[in-house]
C-alpha cells in the first residue's frame, strides 16, 4: 500500500473545513447599560459546531465578559435557552450550519427580566411550575410502604410521558403572546405540566390543579396560537395539554 | 364566577349569536328584497312583530355579553394590577349593562309604536 492511500485511508472522517460566521452577541448589563448593544465577532466553526460552543469560544479568546449560562451542553437542563436569529432555542443543541445565515444572532429570550447579556431571570416560571403541584399527589405512598408498586400500562404511560420530557428551559414561555402583554399568565411551561399530573393515572390531585390554572390569567388566557409547542426542543406540545386541560373544565373529558 | 363558567358563556353566546344572526339574515334576504331591509316602515314593522323583536332583542343581550367579556380579556392582558383589574371587571359589566339597556329602550318603543 503506498504512502498516499494510506494517508486517505485514515482521513476518511472529514477533516477540518473551517468557515467563518459573525456572531452578533446582544450585550446589556441593567446595572449600567442604558440599552442592548450588539457586538459582532469572528469565529471560526466546523459542521458540528453549535451556537454554544461558539458562544463559549468568544468568551474563551475575544471578549470574556459574555454573560451566558449552560451546564449540561447536550440539551438535558434547560440552561442555555436565547434567541438565535430571532427565534427562541437551546444553544447546545443548535448548530451553526442548520441556521444558513452568515450573521447569527444571540439575543436574550424574550419576556423574561435580563440579568446580564444572554442570561435571564426564570424565577417566575419555577414559581408558576411549582403552582401547578408538580408531583404525584395521593395519600398512600410507595415510600411509606416500600412493599407497594403503583403500576401503569404503557397505554397509561403514554397519557403523558410526552409531556413529562419538559426540562423547564422556558423557550415556550417566551414565544407566547400573551406572555408577552400579561405579567400574571401561568404560560404554556406551567399548564403544560398541570396536564402531565392531572394525565397521570396514579395521581389524584386533578381537582386541586383544575382550580389552580381556572382563574383570570389561567388557562383561559390561551388563544391558540401555537408557537410553544414550536419551539419547544423536547416536542412536548404545551399547547394540546391546554387544549386537553380545557376538555376536563368544559366538561369533555372526566 | 369562575372563570372556566365565563368563558363557557362567551363561546355559547358566540355560538347562539351565530345561529341567530343567521335567522336574522334569512329573514332579510327572504322576506323582500336585501336592499328595502332598511326602509323606515320595514324597520318599523320588524320591531312590531313580536317573535323578530324577541330575537333582535335576545342577539343584543348575547352580543353585548360576548363582546364586553371580550373587550375584559383583552383589558385584562393589556395591564396588570388589582385596582385596574377591578375596574376593567366592573366597567365592562356597567358598560354590558347600559348597552343592554339603551338597545332594549329602542327595541322596546318602537315595538310600542312610540317614535
Ligand atoms: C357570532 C359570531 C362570533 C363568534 C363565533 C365569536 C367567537 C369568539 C371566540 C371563540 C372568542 C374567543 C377567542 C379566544 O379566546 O382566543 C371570541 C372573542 C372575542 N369576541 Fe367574539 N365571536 C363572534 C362575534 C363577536 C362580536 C359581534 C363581537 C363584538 C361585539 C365580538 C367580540 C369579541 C371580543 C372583543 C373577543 C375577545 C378577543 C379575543 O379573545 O380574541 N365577537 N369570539
Ligand atoms: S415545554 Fe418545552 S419549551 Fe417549554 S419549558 Fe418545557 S421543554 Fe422548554
Ligand atoms: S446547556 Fe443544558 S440544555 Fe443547553
Amino acid at each position: 500500500m503506498s504512502e498516499t492511500a494510506l494517508a486517505e485511508e485514515q482521513s476518511s472522517t472529514e477533516v477540518s473545513s473551517s468557515k467563518i460566521v459573525t456572531l452578533r452577541i446582544a450585550k446589556f448589563n441593567p446595572e449600567h447599560d442604558s440599552g442592548q448593544q450588539y457586538v459582532d465577532f469572528k469565529v471560526p466553526y466546523e459542521r458540528w459546531t453549535t451556537v454554544l460552543d461558539a458562544v463559549l469560544d468568544v468568551k474563551k479568546h475575544l471578549d470574556h465578559s459574555v454573560a451566558v449560562r449552560y451546564s449540561c451542553r447536550q440539551a438535558s437542563c434547560g440552561s442555555c435557552g436565547m434567541k438565535i436569529n430571532g427565534r427562541p432555542r437551546l444553544a447546545c443543541f443548535t448548530k451553526i450550519s442548520e441556521l444558513n445565515s452568515d450573521v447569527v444572532t444571540v439575543e436574550p429570550m424574550n419576556n423574561y427580566p435580563i440579568v446580564r447579556d444572554l442570561v435571564v431571570k426564570l424565577d417566575k416560571m419555577f414559581a408558576n411550575h411549582k403552582k401547578m403541584q408538580p408531583y404525584v399527589i395521593r395519600e398512600d405512598s410507595e415510600i411509606t410502604a416500600p412493599t407497594k408498586e403503583f403500576n401503569q400500562t404503557p397505554e397509561q404511560l403514554e397519557e403523558y410521558i410526552q409531556f413529562a420530557n419538559c426540562i423547564k428551559c422556558g423557550l415556550c414561555n417566551s414565544a407566547c403572546p400573551t406572555m408577552a402583554t400579561d405579567s400574571s399568565f401561568l404560560g404554556p411551561q406551567a399548564l403544560g405540566q398541570a396536564y402531565r399530573y392531572v394525565a397521570d393515572n396514579r395521581d389524584k390531585g386533578k381537582y386541586s390543579r383544575l382550580k389552580i390554572i381556572d382563574e383570570s390569567h389561567g388557562i383561559w388566557r390561551c388563544h391558540f396560537a401555537g408557537s410553544c409547542s414550536q419551539v419547544c426542543p423536547k416536542g412536548v406540545d404545551p399547547a394540546m395539554g391546554i387544549q386537553l386541560l380545557r376538555g376536563y373544565l368544559l366538561g369533555f373529558r372526566k | 364566577m369562575r372563570e372556566s363558567t365565563i368563558m363557557k358563556i362567551h363561546y355559547g353566546t358566540a355560538l347562539a349569536a351565530v345561529v341567530l344572526v343567521a335567522v336574522h339574515v334569512l329573514f332579510r334576504v327572504t322576506m323582500m328584497n336585501y336592499e328595502d331591509s332598511l326602509a323606515y316602515e320595514n324597520v318599523l314593522a320588524n320591531y312590531k312583530y313580536l317573535p323578530y323583536a324577541i330575537m333582535l332583542e335576545l342577539i343584543l343581550v348575547l352580543l353585548s355579553v360576548h363582546g364586553f367579556n371580550g373587550l375584559r380579556v383583552i383589558l385584562l392582558e393589556l395591564k396588570q394590577g388589582r385596582s385596574y383589574e377591578k375596574a376593567v371587571t366592573y366597567g365592562c359589566i356597567a358598560g354590558m349593562a347600559g348597552l343592554i339597556a339603551y338597545g332594549s329602550r329602542t327595541i322596546l318603543m318602537a315595538s310600542m309604536g312610540i317614535t
